[in-house]
């Protein structure tokens, strides 16, 4: 009789004969990042899952006792590797709102421009992840490939790959010149071709349907009470995008949330093939209207009161509270991050499935499981 | 693009309204959007936010110590099991009822209940060379945020 | 449903060139504006140890009275807050990564 840690919860302390507890995790081929599930199983089917997480707990959240708000920019940025441009301007965001600090339009235009393009590098790489899940070596190699060229553009214009580092309070630490708005531009022509090249196997491939279609349904209802987020959300048919918020720039822009019926694997995944268009579509109405003008304004003061930010991360909404008295340095920084309000629908999700679904499960909520635990 | 319209409000309430409100919150249609514990020097302070669009409502708690524990609202909002873990975890409250307990095996941290601490917050910490740490062990282990920082 | 997607994206790769270069033996070309590694220059610094005060990772410790400036290279997070700081301009980020150490020495300079 295999043992389960005793969570107090009768039904696993005996276990009928035809069940086995199969661990997934915490390393896993498909998952570079430490999450752990306890299956029960009988059979192929799966009867029961139980997550632990916790191996990467970095404290984060406590870290604002020790470093002022200003510093804390660089630490705000590091909490995800893979969205990692959005929360730094969340959390300005967030001090901006309580200090009263007015931000030059140009900074939020090119906050909004990053911001996307590291949607679609985080998304790029999601594809990727997803092909490897289902078995689909080059595809998964092909994607990556065109998000090496987003990695690029990245890094020519912020200066890092992965940690932006461009993002401060009161503006931005570095602008974007006509000339590399161009090449930007240009780069991004080729990159919308690669991606329908590549989109059109995720979406059309039979062998990728085979492995999506119909697994892991979440009705609308479903996702809306178990406090689903981002595409998980929108695939099941709730048009809701943090994004409609107006933040940043996108009060200018014209996008609609994307939003597919069937609430399945394929139509996680086909949402965010469409979210990778529309990121594209955003960017060049951004660099079209982008206005000249400062990148940052002076910060005097310290702040005080408590402010929750929202923004729309990859992955979906993400909530920053923050309370502020007055001091140099914050008195609680709190994170609800996009996936920790996931994961309770992937364990909904998990019951019924084959084991052999399991990897592209827990792929389609899109873990980033250091976020995760900060 | 018209932005959606936001607000944030935030109310007081007394512990044992919690359920009540919350089931109010759950009529009206909001969704759970976190809950967060801070630890202020005289007391814990439970924050729930709720979120319908672009409205915010925060519903807040404050426990003095003699507070042994708070009701868990998982019964109304299934997913809220996960962050009562979380603040039992972090700041050793008891929440009682939860849909899933864990019984504080969600986050493997080095020293328990970290966040649980009721020293106030300071200031930036001076740089500590490593002599002085290794010829002097440290009465308390540091919390893992404190080892983090200064890897 | 369609069968073979995956060919034509297959077939144009057969004949295109590698994406991928043969790293070490081909190095990696720099883009520009990229931040990479922190190069000091000695003539124009005073000693002032502001960048010290501003490195959020205490990367740099400046010693203004033996004139000493000393970097650990593996906690720098090529930030450039120092470069912004320094008065006289002796910092700058290049565009080259720098190479691998076995070591965690500090660097002096
Ligand atoms: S800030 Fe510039 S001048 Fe001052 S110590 Fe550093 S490098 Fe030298
Ligand atoms: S680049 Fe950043 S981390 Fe590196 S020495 Fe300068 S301030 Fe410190």
């Amino acid at each position: 009789m295999p043992a389960l840690r005793d969570w107090g919860m009768p039904a696993l302390v005996t276990l009928p004969m035809s069940r086995t507890i199969i661990p997934f995790g915490p390393q896993h081929p498909v998952l570079p990042e430490p999450v752990h599930l306890d299956l029960v199983v009988e059979d192929e089917k799966v009867i029961e899952a139980r997550p632990s997480i916790g191996f990467v707990h970095r404290g984060l959240e406590k870290l604002v006792e020790k470093k002022d708000y200003v510093e804390f920019v660089y630490i705000a940025e590091r909490i995800c590797g893979i969205c990692s441009f959005i929360p730094g301007p969340t959390y300005c965001q967030a001090i901006e709102a309580l200090m009263n600090i007015p931000v030059p339009p140009r900074a939020h235009y090119l906050r909004t421009v990053w911001g996307e393009l590291s949607r679609i590098h985080s998304h790029l790489l999601w594809l990727g992840l997803m092909a490897d899940a289902v078995g689909f070596e080059s595809l998964f190699m092909h994607s990556w490939r065109v998000r090496e060229k987003v990695l690029n553009i990245i890094e020519a214009t912020t200066g890092g790959r992965v940690i932006f580092g461009s993002c401060k309070i009161g503006g931005v630490r570095r602008d974007i010149g006509a000339d590399a708005i161009r090449q930007m531009l240009a780069d991004l022509k080729k990159i919308e071709q690669d991606t329908r090249d590549i989109t059109r196997v995720f979406l059309d491939d039979s062998s990728v349907k085979d492995r999506l279609c119909g697994v892991g349904v979440l009705s609308r209802q479903d996702a809306y009470e178990l406090g689903c987020v981002g595409p998980m959300l929108r695939a099941s048919g709730v048009a809701q995008d943090m994004r409609q918020l107006g933040y940043a720039a996108f009060k200018d822009l014209d996008f609609e949330p994307i939003t597919r019926t069937e609430g399945d694997s394929y139509a996680r995944c086909a949402a965010r093939c469409q979210e990778i268009f529309q990121s594209i579509d955003l960017i060049r109405q951004a660099l079209g209207k982008i206005p000249d003008g400062e990148i940052a304004v002076k910060v005097t003061g310290n702040p005080n009161g408590e402010f929750m930010a929202r923004t729309e991360q990859p992955r979906g909404e993400v909530a920053y509270c923050i309370k502020a008295n007055g001091t140099k340095n914050l008195q609680r920084f709190r994170v609800r991050t996009p996936t920790f309000a996931n994961l309770p629908a992937m364990l909904k999700l998990l019951p019924g499935c084959d084991l052999a679904d399991v990897p592209v499960l827990v792929l389609t909520i899109d873990p980033c499981i250091s976020c995760t635990e900060r | 693009m018209t932005p959606i319209s936001q607000e944030q409000t935030l109310e007081l309430i007394p512990v044992d309204k919690l359920l009540e409100r919350v089931q109010a919150m759950h009529q009206q249609g909001y969704r759970l959007v976190q809950i967060s514990a801070t630890r202020l020097p005289d007391k814990l302070e439970l924050t729930y936010s709720f979120a319908l669009e672009g409205r915010v409502a925060q519903l807040r708690l404050h426990l003095v110590d003699d507070v042994p524990c708070v009701p868990s609202i998982s019964s109304i909002y299934w997913c809220a099991f996960l962050y009562e873990n979380e603040i039992h975890d972090l700041f050793n409250l008891a929440v009682e009822g939860m849909a899933v307990d864990f019984k504080g095996t969600l986050y493997k941290t080095a020293v328990k209940y970290p966040f649980g601490s009721t020293k106030p917050p300071v200031a930036k910490a001076g740089t500590a060379t490593a002599t002085s740490a290794a010829s002097t062990p440290a009465p308390v282990p540091p919390p893992p945020s404190a080892t983090a920082n200064t890897r | 449903m369609a069968y073979f997607q995956m060919s034509r994206l297959a077939l144009k790769w057969v004949f295109a060139k590698p994406v991928t270069s043969r790293y070490p033996f081909e190095p990696r070309q720099a883009i520009a504006g990229s931040r990479g590694r922190l190069v000091f220059t000695r003539d124009t610094c005073v000693y002032c140890t502001v960048c010290a005060k501003k490195c959020p990772t205490g990367a740099l410790v400046v010693n203004r009275a033996q004139k000493r400036w000393t970097i650990d290279r593996l906690l720098c997070i090529t930030c450039g807050y120092c470069v912004e700081a320094c008065p006289k301009e002796s910092l700058e980020l290049t565009t080259d990564h720098g190479s691998p150490t076995v070591t965690k020495d500090r660097e002096f300079c």
